[in-house]
């Protein structure tokens, strides 16, 4: 599946985009979240209050519990500050 | 219409070509963002917009269609910049057309609300103290329920 961050989720992992392939355990937008903040300090950073992060599947926003299966693409980032 | 892009809009000629050859149109109403140069108290040289290529035209484009299943609408625009700003540089412009001033006033009040707290887009501020993300603000979800379907 294909990661996206944006904003200072971005700059907290320390990349834009990369493409992952977590075990079969990982089922849905929590259990991805856990396993990124296991593999590596700038995740865990970066998803250290997850209340701040706002989360899209396939460009629709989604909640914690909402499955993820391969091929989708996951975006993480702050809330929204555009107009 | 929505469009996402680098470069400054001309206002005019925007609205111009939005209203052009459609005589049913009574009421035009648009709202433009501008780049503040002071942000709660403290001076901003510039902002840098990053936005979600993509997601960001898909939320544009729900939100253009939600106002017009809600208004009786004769035509829409928006148009949001992204990159590097100035103060006084344009950011957003939304711009409703209907037969009457209400459709249009509310119309326009209810998409700049909206995508304030829907499009994936995010303010990065040049500050004297340097560069600050900034924060999303209670209000703008406030305003932004007020236009929820009870």
């Amino acid at each position: 599946m294909k990661l996206l961050y944006f904003a200072w989720v971005r700059t907290k992992t320390g990349t834009g985009e990369e493409t992952v392939s977590p075990p079969d355990s990982v089922r849905d937008v929590a259990g991805l979240i856990e396993w990124l903040k296991r593999r590596g300090s700038g995740a865990a950073d970066a998803f250290a209050d997850p209340s701040l992060i706002r989360v899209a599947v396939n460009q629709d926003y989604v909640e914690l519990d909402h499955p993820v299966i391969a091929g989708d693409e996951i975006a993480f980032f702050p809330p929204v500050t555009g107009g | 219409m929505i469009r996402v892009q680098r470069e400054d809009f001309d206002v005019g000629a925007e609205l111009k070509s939005l209203t052009d050859g459609n005589h049913q149109i009574g009421g035009l109403t648009s709202f433009v963002g501008l780049v503040r140069d002071i942000a709660d108290g403290q001076s901003v040289s510039a902002m840098t917009l990053e936005h979600y290529p993509g997601m960001t035209e898909k939320q544009l484009s729900e939100i253009e269609a939600e106002a017009n299943r809600r208004w009786p609408l004769d035509a829409s625009l928006i148009i949001h910049r992204h990159g590097r700003l100035e103060p006084g540089d344009r950011i957003v412009l939304v711009a409703c057309a209907s037969a009457h001033r209400e459709a249009a006033f509310e119309a326009c009040h209810f998409l700049i609300d909206w995508l304030k707290t829907k499009a994936p887009f995010w303010k990065l501020e040049g500050t004297p103290d340097g560069d600050q993300w900034v924060a999303s603000k209670s209000s703008d979800d406030d305003a932004a329920a007020r236009w929820a379907k009870g």
